[in-house]
């Protein structure tokens, strides 16, 4: 499976902290993956130096198997809906449509009007006196028509209301069926992640904690309640992700490739949220030591 | 042609509610034979979910047997439910109804009903 | 890129065109009178009206301030305005190399700059020509030409200044990031450069002529004194009177710099009578003139050092030539900062 976004030791410091830290990551194509992390994780450090908008301080990286904004074709490739969706204040939504067009090869200007249509966009409008919502879609319209293979989105839903929320990802579902197009999106609200995403990242601390397809990582990690057994140590195959203890009680969210065999444990499953954070909450040594893709 | 929805809470994956809610209109006769199912793009569009998940749910459906796809054209069914959960499982509900007379004459509450139904039905499918 | 650069340039664009056209309409207006009194061959000084002078000051202060304002207006914003809106992550995710970006806008600028200051200073240039230099005995005079004052404003080193200002502004824009602080910066740097490139720089563009001048009545410009009437200096003027004088000072017999001698001063009549306690002379009628003999008859003489008057076009294309080559070396700053640094 060809990967989309390869990362390898990828780092960013500025001055003396270190934003996002040993990033070893393989996205494969064709899928939606999510990026999720509480906030200054380095999930938008990470989408930058993914579009070549920031310059790695160790490792490196490539999309689409070249280094980021290699040359004018590369660009191409690859478009980009940056946090709180930018857009020329002064230009009209139409003249921000013949921006891509002058600027992009293979622009699809006739599916951008459609699109834009539909969702009931005046082109006269000025970029500037959009509502947060309709910046947003025409930040994605110009992405899409850009006919990218991979489209990057950094929060594009953060400070959306609930309905643009809901119609954003409509769109951007509606154009993922419709051709070959490899989406990473980054959050950290979970559950707008979990309708949209096939594949997960989960980046905390400038570290990635757990990377992998969502039916493997559901199928993985169980949660485990039962009674408190002071001195408890897992099998080897099994690795704690995060606990929790009363004085009779004790919950451990684990990850494991085999089942659970120990009959003292009620086994539950995860949702894809408590999974997260799991991770977002798990103890401070687990996080310095960060797991490998589950395939 | 039925209408998708999604519980984000229910903690089941979005393929499986797919796959459920087209057993259970099977079943309750709102999608018949030769009826042709949401196109993946109608359904995403419609509920904002992964195409993927929409093409693993049919795909499930269709190793079951109940529905076809025909490249193309679209995803029909070719099988209804209905039949077979109301007629032949019959005495197993008649069954079921007694089994729960019992229960609530031995004092047990809902809760306890259900915890009861809960292991057994986990014990049963860890055996089985 | 072009569209979007004449796009996001239009405002500026027919602010330029509003100036041009006030500035060409007043010289259309004003100086066909100057031109024809230029022709008649009379004192274009004596006949000019107080209005035409202010005019003159006004063209000055025009084309002078012309390229501060394209560079703090034009090129200040080019990069940082981008910066502050975050625009520039979605220019630069369009299919255009940052270089090629960056080239188109602050090349259509600066080409614009030059266009803008040309124009303007091809107005006043036309216009001031009877007026450079034109003086008559009395009633003093307008600036040579050559002079700093006057200089900056003539000819083609607008142009240079212009593109200068623009590529300097814009640079600054990407460093700072901040458009008004970029502004302020770009209008500090231009106005030191504007005084340290006459004083240090342009007297020695083209290698100064020295020539030792005899102090008498047809070469002396005046004599001037201290309150005390004992430190007396000389100043002389050369033959053309379009010469830009930079040093001016009195050489002993052996052709050493040095001071007046005291017989010199003794022979002067004291001060208070017809020259002023303050210093400022008036070329003296008769007395002094015999002081001037017997001082010139010692050996006396006055070293000056000037750039001839027929030397104000190489100048001044000389001058062009080192801010445009300044430009360049600032734009490569620009492109390296912008394509590495930014971040």
């Amino acid at each position: 499976m060809t990967a989309v976004l390869v990362t390898r030791g990828l780092g960013k410091r500025y001055r003396r902290r270190w934003a996002l830290r040993d990033c070893t990551l393989q996205i494969p194509a064709g899928r939606v993956t999510g990026l999720v992390g509480p906030n200054g994780a380095g999930k938008s450090t990470l989408l930058g130096l993914a579009t070549g908008l920031l310059a790695p301080t160790s490792g490196d990286v490539e999309v689409c198997g070249a280094p980021p904004a290699r040359d004018a074709a590369h660009l191409a490739r690859v478009g980009f809906v940056a946090q709180d969706t930018p857009a020329y204040a002064g230009l009209t939504v139409a003249e921000h449509l013949r921006l891509g067009a002058r600027l992009n090869p293979g622009w699809d200007d006739e599916g951008a009007r459609r699109r834009l249509d539909r969702l009931g966009l005046d082109p006269g409008q000025r970029a500037g006196k959009l509502s947060g919502g309709q910046r947003a879609q025409l930040a994605l319209t110009l992405g899409l028509a850009k006919r990218p293979e991979l489209l990057i989105l950094d929060e594009p839903v953060a400070s959306l209301d609930p309905l643009a929320r809901r119609e954003f990802l409509q769109v951007l579902m509606e154009a993922v069926a419709e051709r070959e197009l490899s989406v990473v999106l980054s959050s950290h609200v979970v559950s707008d992640l979990e309708r949209v995403c096939d594949h997960l990242v989960v980046l905390v601390d400038s570290r990635v904690q757990v990377a992998g397809d969502v039916d493997d990582l559901r199928a993985t990690h169980h949660r485990l309640t039962g009674p408190r057994r002071p001195g408890l140590t897992l099998p080897s195959d099994q690795r704690l992700v995060h606990e929790s203890h009363t004085d009779r009680q004790s919950t451990l969210v684990v990850r494991a490739e085999g089942p659970i065999l120990d009959p003292a444990w009620v086994v539950g499953n995860l949702s894809l949220e408590d999974l997260v954070l799991a991770y977002m909450s798990g103890p401070a040594e687990r996080r310095a030591a960060p797991l490998e893709a589950v395939r | 042609m039925i209408e998708f929805s999604l519980d984000g809470q229910s903690g089941v994956s979005p393929y499986l509610q797919v796959v459920q809610q087209v057993r259970q209109a099977l079943r309750l006769g709102l999608l018949r034979e030769g009826d042709q199912l949401p196109t993946v793009k109608e359904v995403v569009a419609a509920l904002a979910i992964n195409p993927n998940t929409v093409l693993k749910a049919y795909r499930e459906l269709e190793r079951d047997g109940l529905v076809a796809a025909r490249p193309g054209v679209g995803t029909f069914v070719t099988r209804t439910l209905a039949d077979a959960s109301l007629a032949a499982h019959e005495p197993l509900r008649r069954e079921l109804e007694r089994w729960l007379a019992k229960a609530r004459r031995a004092g047990l509450d809902d809760e306890s009903i259900r915890a009861l139904f809960a292991t057994a039905f986990r014990s049963g499918r860890e055996v089985a | 890129m072009i569209w979007l650069t004449w796009r996001q340039f239009r405002v500026q664009a027919l602010a330029a065109v509003l100036g041009l056209t006030a500035v060409a309409a007043a010289a259309a207006l004003t100086g066909p009178r100057l031109a024809r009194l230029a022709r008649s061959g009379r004192n274009v000084f004596d006949l000019s009206t107080g209005g035409e002078r202010t005019l003159f000051l006004a063209g000055v202060v025009a084309v002078a301030v012309v390229p501060a304002l394209v560079g703090a207006f034009w090129g200040a914003p080019l990069i940082a305005r981008e910066l502050e809106a975050g625009t520039h992550r979605l220019a630069w995710n369009q299919s255009v190399t940052r270089s090629r970006w960056l080239a188109v806008k602050l090349g259509v600028t600066a080409l614009a700059a030059a266009l803008a200051a040309g124009l303007t200073s091809l107005a006043v240039t036309w216009w001031s020509g009877p007026l450079d230099g034109a003086s008559s005995t009395g009633h003093g005079g307008m600036p040579q030409r050559l002079t700093p004052v006057t200089f900056a404003m003539r000819g083609v080193v607008p142009v240079g200044y212009a593109v200068l200002a623009v590529v300097l502004g814009a640079t600054l824009g990407a460093v700072l990031r901040r458009t008004l602080p970029a502004m302020a910066v770009t209008l500090a740097v231009y106005a030191a450069l504007q005084i340290a490139v006459p004083l240090w720089v342009r007297p020695h563009l083209a290698a100064p002529v020295t020539a030792t001048i005899v102090p008498a009545r047809g070469t002396l410009d005046g004599i001037s004194s201290d309150e005390s009437g004992r430190q007396v200096t000389l100043s002389v003027h050369t033959p053309d009177p379009r010469d830009w004088i930079l040093s001016d000072r009195t050489v002993d017999p052996a052709g050493r710099p040095a001071g007046l001698p005291a017989s010199f001063v003794a022979c002067l009549p004291p001060p208070g009578g017809p020259v002023s306690t303050s210093g400022q002379a008036q070329a003296p009628a008769s007395g002094p003139e015999e002081c001037l003999g017997r001082l010139a008859g010692t050996g006396y003489r006055q070293q000056v050092v000037y750039q001839p008057g027929d030397r104000f076009w190489r100048l001044q294309w000389t001058e062009l030539a080192l801010y445009l080559a300044a430009s360049g070396v600032v734009a490569a700053l620009c492109f390296h900062w912008v394509r590495r640094r930014v971040t």
